[in-house]
């Protein structure tokens, strides 16, 4: 029997543990209270964000109709569709970077595959403290080695990320990992227990002690104790994790699986109640046929281990033989632990011995709901009544593109992405370093369009104008390489959310993000939430939602890189932009020269932003553009750098400031502003007729400049501000991170516990 | 015509060279399963790239015991036509079917992206379609792509100019800055004796498309192709 404070320390409060005392009308056993504290986490029960993310109305409806599913699915014409996911891996990766990661990177295929979709891609969104201390650059190598090796040997590629350094994220880095799959739309397979006496198959790694109660973890601020969370932290086999994917494809072609589910948090105990309580039905189990890796354990350990690489098979009946050949093909274990029962109870047996029976939907409908305060942060009315305006002009601005281009958030991201396969499955059209990745369907003329993005900065100064421009920002992004924008996944990282100012600043992004998702027609299909970012050392994070987005291309032959081509080319600038104080409000400028983080976030008009991206699709598909590449971090200036570098061929940019409400030259060139894009074209008999077109959607297409030369030159009203060499702009941008990385003391720095 | 691509679990480029050779170079392939001992009247055995049992103990040490590389071993010794690439040349290395080793990347990381390759030698079955001091534009993604080995052997690939390819600059100019993995002498690919066995750590089934980069890699696999139908597998 419990002991009176065993709840506390398994993280469930006295009002729970009341709730849990009346729902089993007696005292739970020790099994029993760890399958309710693993599945009452927020981790597993969103029993905080549940409210707010009903805000996304795909969340809503399936939530209601009860067929919330492992990872979301959007049709990419009538015979396939595409699966996403993004979930993150922040907490693991905080004390044992390489399995962190890797596990994080195991754990979302795993969802995919669940719905029977072949993964094909990965991505991940990754934030970390500054470079220059010894521990971030560990956290940073493992971080990036964990997800490289993974991907790597289970053969899917990845694509896409993004990164950026902040001191918020010392000692809690965030690491979401995103996984895409391709699944025949009559193929989709589903997470549920049915049929009365159908049997339960447990198939791949033997069970062990590694990651009990993980969950859980997760589920609490990062403290000066985490160090000893290691064991809590699972351990990756991606060997494995290649072996479980092919089989399980093999396997639900047989059609013999009814239902099946991945193990990944909270293990058995969650595979088992969600795939039971989502079809209305019962299971009983024997741990004793578990699989273990060690002896000894107890029903309590076996319950709540988060061993990788493991999944739940709902396997019909008679057909037992069928799908366990296929397994063992593979050299993977596949044992009958139970069957489905029709009592709605998760019976768990330890040989004769009962060590738990609880209803399957206690576990999981009845997790309880808080609806919590929240209050708008005290910081907020201070810094955001600060005018980003009122800042001296800096003495060159050739030295700020060159400081720009240099930070380590805004570099060239070589070195890591080329630890990465983004190759293998050979349908990567464009690799990392475009605007978005863009791979090909094979069998179709179809492609598909991926992009990660969000920016914490803004969100911290405004969380509902912030997560607005994460979306429309991934979305321009994959408009950019020509694909129309067409679902979205999370990934929604905040601190503690029991502190009201921490909830006002995620319910004001869920927000945002729903708003946003609305007017650009791309539904939020999946997606989750890390709470509890912080560290007493350095604070919470920054609010962080990240966006996944997935784009689609009908014809991908009509598809747009970033980079200047050809001498020549005239240059010009799509913007239906309206911001009076010229992005330059939590932009990197600011950050970068002035030491401010602060003012207001660059507006965004988002039935204008829409408009811009139907312009863009628009005229890609008509094939007038030679590129297109949109202004984001570090505004246009270093838009047209990275043009220029990625082409290996420079530019002149005549502007005027009277085009820019006469602005500052550091607004004009610097500032954030959002809903532009700049594209060059063939010859100038394209401007008039881009011109025009533009005009149809309200969109402002501006002459800036001419394609050509080895240098970067930037004129405003007459007077050439920027005259740079590429190769000077080049080595400040591809050696920023390697000087970091190569050149500092990189081993492992682990702090004494 | 027949092309047979070896699965050994773990491989994840075996999809790959099955497609490219399926439908780029429209020839007919199959894939052919670790555990069985017959080749199936192929002409022509691709080993793939990818993890073979994980690679845990050392890249390609457990494939070559598979039950196939068996009857691979002995195709090859009759003197048919055998590319391994990436983890298929560090088995054929492990099997002794081509001499050497390929150890970690000089930097310790794994490397993905496009390389040059300068042909070294066009008169084999896997280069015909080249010419020498030609630059392949072809990807690499390994983390244990570092060629290595004893003085004779190197004497030997030298002297039989069995080495094929060499990572070089755009403009084929051989420098320590365009060597991704340390290898010695910048070797890519290699040959063994009799010149029928190949293998190397870019990946050509990666670029047989526009598409995708690059469709350099068309020239070799359309070569070993050629050679099968015109009987022809010697060269040097």
């Amino acid at each position: 029997m419990a002991e009176t404070t065993l709840h506390r320390e398994l993280g469930l409060n006295d009002s729970e543990y009341a709730r849990i005392q009346s729902i089993m009308g007696r005292e739970p056993t020790l099994t029993e209270l760890g399958m309710f504290s693993v599945m009452w986490s927020e981790h597993c029960g969103y029993k905080y964000s549940r409210p707010i993310l009903s805000l996304f109305r795909r969340y809503r409806e399936a939530q209601e109709k009860g067929a919330l599913e492992n990872a979301g699915i959007t049709p990419l014409d009538n015979q396939f569709g595409i699966v996403m996911k993004m979930e993150s891996h922040n907490h693991p990766s905080a004390v044992e970077p390489y399995q962190g990661a890797a596990t994080g990177v195991g754990g979302i295929l795993r969802d995919i595959f669940t719905m029977g979709a072949r993964p094909i891609a990965n991505l991940n969104s990754l934030r970390f403290g500054p470079l220059d201390d010894a521990h971030n650059r560990y956290l940073f190598e493992r971080v990036v080695a964990g997800i490289g090796d993974y991907g790597n040997c289970v053969g899917v590629p990845t694509v896409a990320g993004e990164i950026y350094f902040h001191r918020c994220y010392s000692g809690n880095p965030l690491v979401n990992a995103m996984a895409v799959g391709l699944v025949p739309l009559s193929h989709i397979a589903s997470a549920k227990a049915e049929g009365i006496g159908n049997l339960v198959l447990y198939v791949g790694s033997s069970t062990g002690k590694d990651g009990i109660q993980g969950a859980s973890f997760a589920s609490v601020e990062i403290g000066p104790d985490s160090e000893s969370k290691r064991p809590n932290v699972q351990m990756g086999d991606p060997f494995m994790e290649k072996l479980l994917i092919e089989a399980t494809l093999e396997a639900l072609a047989t059609g013999a699986i009814t239902g099946i589910q991945d193990m990944g948090a909270a293990g058995l105990t969650c595979s088992t109640c969600e795939t039971a309580a989502k079809a209305c039905t019962g299971m009983v189990i024997d741990i004793q046929k578990v699989p273990r890796r060690e002896a000894n354990m107890t029903p309590f350990e076996v319950m709540l281990s988060e061993s990788q690489e493991r999944m739940l098979c709902i396997v019909q009946k008679g057909e037992e033989d069928k799908v366990s050949r296929v397994f063992t093909k593979w050299g993977l274990q596949a044992a009958i632990i139970g069957k489905v029962t029709g009592d709605g109870f998760i019976r768990v047996m330890d040989g004769d011995q009962e060590a738990a029976c609880i209803p399957a939907r206690a576990l999981t409908d009845q997790c309880p709901t808080y609806h919590l305060d929240a209050a708008q942060p005290a910081y907020l009315s201070e810094l955001t009544s600060l005018d980003p305006l009122n800042y001296s002009e800096p003495d060159s601005y050739e030295d700020v593109l060159l400081r720009l281009l240099n930070q380590p958030s805004i570099a060239d991201k070589s070195w890591v992405t080329q630890q990465y396969d983004s190759m293998v499955q050979t349908q990567s059209a464009y690799l990392p370093g475009a605007d978005a990745a863009v791979l090909r369907i094979h069998g179709t003329k179809r492609g598909i369009a991926l992009k990660v993005d969000g920016n914490a900065r803004y969100c911290f100064l405004d969380p509902y104008v912030g997560a607005q421009v994460a979306v429309a920002e991934a979305a321009r992004n994959v408009v950019c390489v020509g694909a129309r924008p067409a679902a979205v996944t999370d990934c929604l990282n905040f601190a503690n959310p029991e502190k009201t100012e921490t909830f006002w600043q995620f319910q004001r992004a869920v927000e945002g993000i729903a708003a946003a998702c609305d007017v650009l027609e791309t539904p939020v299909i999946s997606g989750n939430v890390s709470f509890y970012n912080e560290t007493q050392e350095f604070g919470p994070i920054y609010p962080t939602p990240t966006i996944g987005m997935l784009g689609i291309l009908d014809d991908i032959h009509n598809r747009c890189d970033a980079r200047f081509c050809q001498e020549g080319n005239p240059i010009l600038l799509l913007r239906s932009d309206s911001d009076p104080t010229g992005g330059l409000g939590g932009s990197e400028y600011l950050a970068v020269v002035h030491e401010i983080e602060a003012g207001r976030p660059p507006a965004i008009d988002l039935a204008a932003e829409k408009r811009l991206h139907q312009l863009l699709l628009t005229l890609i598909q008509q094939k007038l553009l030679v590129s297109a590449h949109d202004c984001s971090d570090g505004g246009l200036a270093v838009c047209l750098a990275e043009k220029a570098m990625l082409g290996r061929i420079g530019a002149s940019i005549l502007l005027r400031s009277i085009d820019f409400d006469n602005l500052p030259p550091s607004a004009i060139f610097f500032g954030e502003t959002q809903s532009r894009i700049v594209v060059s074209v063939r010859s100038e008999s394209y401007i008039k007729m881009l011109e025009q077109i533009a005009d149809q959607y309200q969109v402002k297409a501006q002459w800036i400049g001419t394609v050509g030369g080895g240098r970067l030159r930037l004129s405003l009203d007459g007077k050439e501000i920027v005259n740079l060499p590429l190769e000077t702009m080049e080595r400040r941008w591809r050696t920023a991170i390697p000087n970091w990385m190569d050149g500092a003391e990189t081993q492992s720095v682990l702090k004494a516990v | 015509m027949k092309v047979g691509v070896i699965v050994f679990p773990g491989s994840n480029c075996d999809q790959d060279a099955y497609h490219a050779f399926r439908d780029n170079l429209k020839q007919p392939v199959e894939l052919i399963w670790h555990q069985e001992t017959d080749l199936k009247g192929v002409d022509l055995v691709v080993l793939p790239g990818g993890f073979s049992y994980g690679d845990y103990l050392r890249t390609g040490a457990i494939a070559r015991f598979a039950p196939i590389m068996r009857s691979v071993e002995k195709f090859a010794r009759s003197g048919k036509l055998v590319l391994g690439i990436c983890n298929g040349f560090q088995v054929l290395c492990e099997a002794g079917l081509l001499p050497g080793a390929l150890v970690r990347n000089a930097g310790l990381k794994f490397v993905c992206r496009y390389v040059n390759l300068r042909v070294e030698n066009a008169e084999t079955a896997l280069t015909a379609h080249c010419r020498v001091g030609q630059v392949l534009r072809i990807p690499i993604a390994h983390g244990d792509g570092c060629y290595v080995c004893d003085e004779e052997s190197y004497e030997q690939l030298s002297r039989n100019r069995q080495v094929l390819f060499r990572y070089g600059e755009a403009d084929g100019r051989i420098t320590l800055d365009s060597n991704p993995n340390g290898s010695m002498d910048n070797i890519a690919g290699i040959a063994n004796e009799r010149f029928n066995v190949f293998g190397m750590m870019p990946h050509p089934e990666r670029a047989t498309e526009k598409l995708l980069g690059s469709a350099d890699g068309r020239l070799l696999l359309s070569s070993l192709i050629e050679s099968v139908i015109n009987g022809a597998r010697t060269g040097a």
